[in-house]
């Protein structure tokens, strides 16, 4: 007999035997209902729906109103898209030559729109220094009070990274400012001569 | 009408936007009378998804009222009640057709690796979402069903993605009789995974998270054991202790991209955005897991590459599931699942918001505040 104390991994079968159907099905509401794979929706992995209730075998397109910006991975523009948010601006470039230039499959693709998301975002942002409403960073942070914020938190590990986030949030802020000041720094020291 | 909107990293509001209209014969214009903030928002609100535009309205579980309907709708009356999948699909492409909804090929022009999501960035077809009092639904007789006159309204709304993600984790993993299946994460999807994975047929349940507050639920909600990997140095030593050195026979992965435990995949993931996220619980399941074992995949990761260990799940043999899920398909067995009390998505309700403190509702879902399960939104004109 091989030591009980060798664990299961180093055998041939499990050393702890499952419990019986009846046992789980008295602990747990359902146990096996779902038993049988045949049974389960998402078999086989290709399941051809009887009747998905489109009545068409290629959807009517709708209209462009603007050039859509689309995956050169696509063979033309979908019959179906959205509308939301048209590019523009700076941002709105750097987007539409990331869609015509690179196909999904290169870094460049991805990391230009990257860009084009923190571009778009300072763009807003002087935009919103101009309006009436300038945009307040982070607006949900009074939670920390109403919320338990510090409570929450007590010794959880991920407490430590959320100390990054204020730095994430003011960054871009915070470099902003950074440069202003060294601009002003250069035009005194250039306007003294 | 009100709607959210995403002003940049960590940065959201509401403002005023006009009602959206038709676009196309089979479109639909939906009143929304209950939305979620689901944790895929939070890739989004963390400014990890690409071409997350300034102005996009998010949300991709929410249940409404039919206002509008297009001139080739046929399956759909104004005033009707509807349940929307987080899905925009056609129903008639290739991918459609082979019922392989999340994969539909004629709807999202930006990107062909992924398919069409309600506010999900333009990444995935740049169509405002749910979090608003209006929203445009593509599509209306292939994607909305009507919600059943038994079924209650929080149940409706966590079926358009948490719970219906949650069953179709536990199905990605082919559990068998008697399988000892480890979820990791403990939020509205690895709940509802780890209560799947009973009706399977599993053996044992282990879900692992940290949040006391979420490992008491999977506790009482699905009968699980559980594994608080703050307790632990190294959790996957931990996990091969539980099973007897042999790792899990199945392991569901429903963290995703913000995943913990690992600081530098948290600062070069989420907080740099040098990868398409965190990798650190993807990590945690491909060494979790029995060798030729099944990793289930529904966390989400953004298109950037990611630090995964690829080896070890070649050398152990592992088989990788994962998809978006095709929310639809899951519907008719899942119903029957509900109505029976075996599946019960509500119970993991824990707070409501209005629609006009949409911020306060994203910073306590994401830092996890409050014992913050799964916040609901309610919409002002609900
Ligand atoms: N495949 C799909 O169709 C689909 C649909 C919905 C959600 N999702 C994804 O599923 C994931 C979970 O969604 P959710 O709404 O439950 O999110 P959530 O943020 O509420 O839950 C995530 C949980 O994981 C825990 N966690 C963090 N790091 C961990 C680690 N290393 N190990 C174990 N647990 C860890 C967190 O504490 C949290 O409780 C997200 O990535 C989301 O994008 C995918
Ligand atoms: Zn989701
Ligand atoms: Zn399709």
């Amino acid at each position: 007999m091989t030591d009980p104390g060798v664990p299961s991994a180093y055998v041939r079968d499990k050393r702890t035997p499952t419990p019986s159907r009846e046992e789980l099905r008295a602990r747990i509401p359902g146990w096996g209902v779902d038993l049988d794979p045949a049974d389960r929706p998402a078999h086989p992995r290709l399941q051809y729906p009887a009747d998905t209730g489109a009545h068409w075998d290629f959807p009517e397109r709708q209209p462009e109103k603007w050039p859509r910006e689309r995956s050169v991975e696509h063979a033309f523009l979908t019959p179906v898209f959205g509308t939301a948010q048209p590019p523009k601006g700076l941002s709105g470039a750097v987007r539409k030559y990331a869609y015509a230039r690179f196909s999904e499959g290169r870094l460049a693709h991805w990391m230009l729109l990257v860009v084009g998301d923190r571009l778009d975002a300072a763009e807003h942002r002087l935009r919103s220094f101009a309006s009436t409403r300038p945009d307040v960073p982070a607006t949900g942070v009074r939670t920390e009070f109403t919320h338990g914020g510090l409570r929450s938190r007590r010794g959880r590990s991920d407490a430590r990274h959320h100390l990054l986030d204020p730095v994430v949030v003011a960054g871009p802020w915070l470099a902003a400012a950074g440069g202003a000041a060294v601009g002003v720094r250069r035009l005194v020291r250039a306007v003294r001569g | 009408m009100r709607a959210m909107v995403y002003r940049g990293p960590y940065k959201v509001r509401v403002e005023e936007k006009p009602v959206p209209v038709i676009e196309h014969p089979n479109d639909a214009v939906v009143r929304v009378t209950l939305a979620a903030i689901c944790g895929s928002d939070l890739h989004l609100y963390h400014g990890m998804m690409p071409d997350t535009r300034i102005g996009h309205t998010f949300g991709h579980e929410f249940i409404g009222v039919v206002e509008q309907v297009g001139s080739s709708v046929q399956n759909l009356r104004i005033g009707d009640r509807v349940m929307v999948p987080f899905n925009i699909f056609c129903g008639s492409c290739w991918f459609c057709a082979r019922g392989l909804y999340s994969n539909c090929h004629n709807v999202n022009p930006n990107a062909t690796a992924v398919g069409g999501i309600y506010g999900y960035s333009h990444t995935t077809g740049g169509y405002d979402g749910g979090q608003s009092e209006y929203v445009r639904v593509p599509f209306a007789d292939v994607g909305p069903a009507k919600i059943p006159d038994w079924m209650s309204d929080e149940d409706a709304v966590l079926l358009t993605d948490a719970a219906a993600t949650g069953y179709f984790g536990a199905q990605l993993g082919e559990i068998a009789e008697g399988d000892t299946v480890v979820v990791l994460g403990a939020g509205p999807v690895g709940l509802v995974a780890a209560q799947s994975s009973w009706l399977m047929g599993a053996g044992r349940v282990i879900v692992v998270d940290h949040l006391p507050e979420r490992l008491e639920k999977a506790r009482t909600m699905a009968y699980a054991e559980t594994l608080d990997y703050d307790e632990h140095d190294d959790v996957v030593v931990e996990m091969k202790k539980q099973t007897d050195y042999l790792g899990a026979d199945v392991v569901i992965e429903a963290v995703g991209a913000e995943a913990d435990g690992n600081f530098l995949q948290q600062l070069t993931g989420p907080k740099l955005k040098l990868q398409g996220g965190s990798a650190t619980a993807l990590n945690w399941a491909i060494d979790g897991a029995r060798k030729g074992g099944t990793v289930s995949v529904v966390g989400a990761y953004g298109p950037i590459p990611n630090a995964v260990k690829f080896g070890d799940a070649m050398n152990k043999g592992l088989t990788l599931r994962m998809n978006q899920t095709p929310v639809k398909r899951q519907w008719p067995r899942m119903f029957e699942h509900v109505r029976n009390g075996h599946l019960t998505p509500r119970d993991m309700v824990t707070h409501r918001f209005p629609l006009e403190e949409i911020a306060e509702a994203y910073h306590v879902f994401s830092s996890k505040l409050d014992g913050c399960i799964k916040p609901l939104i309610v919409p002002s004109a609900a």
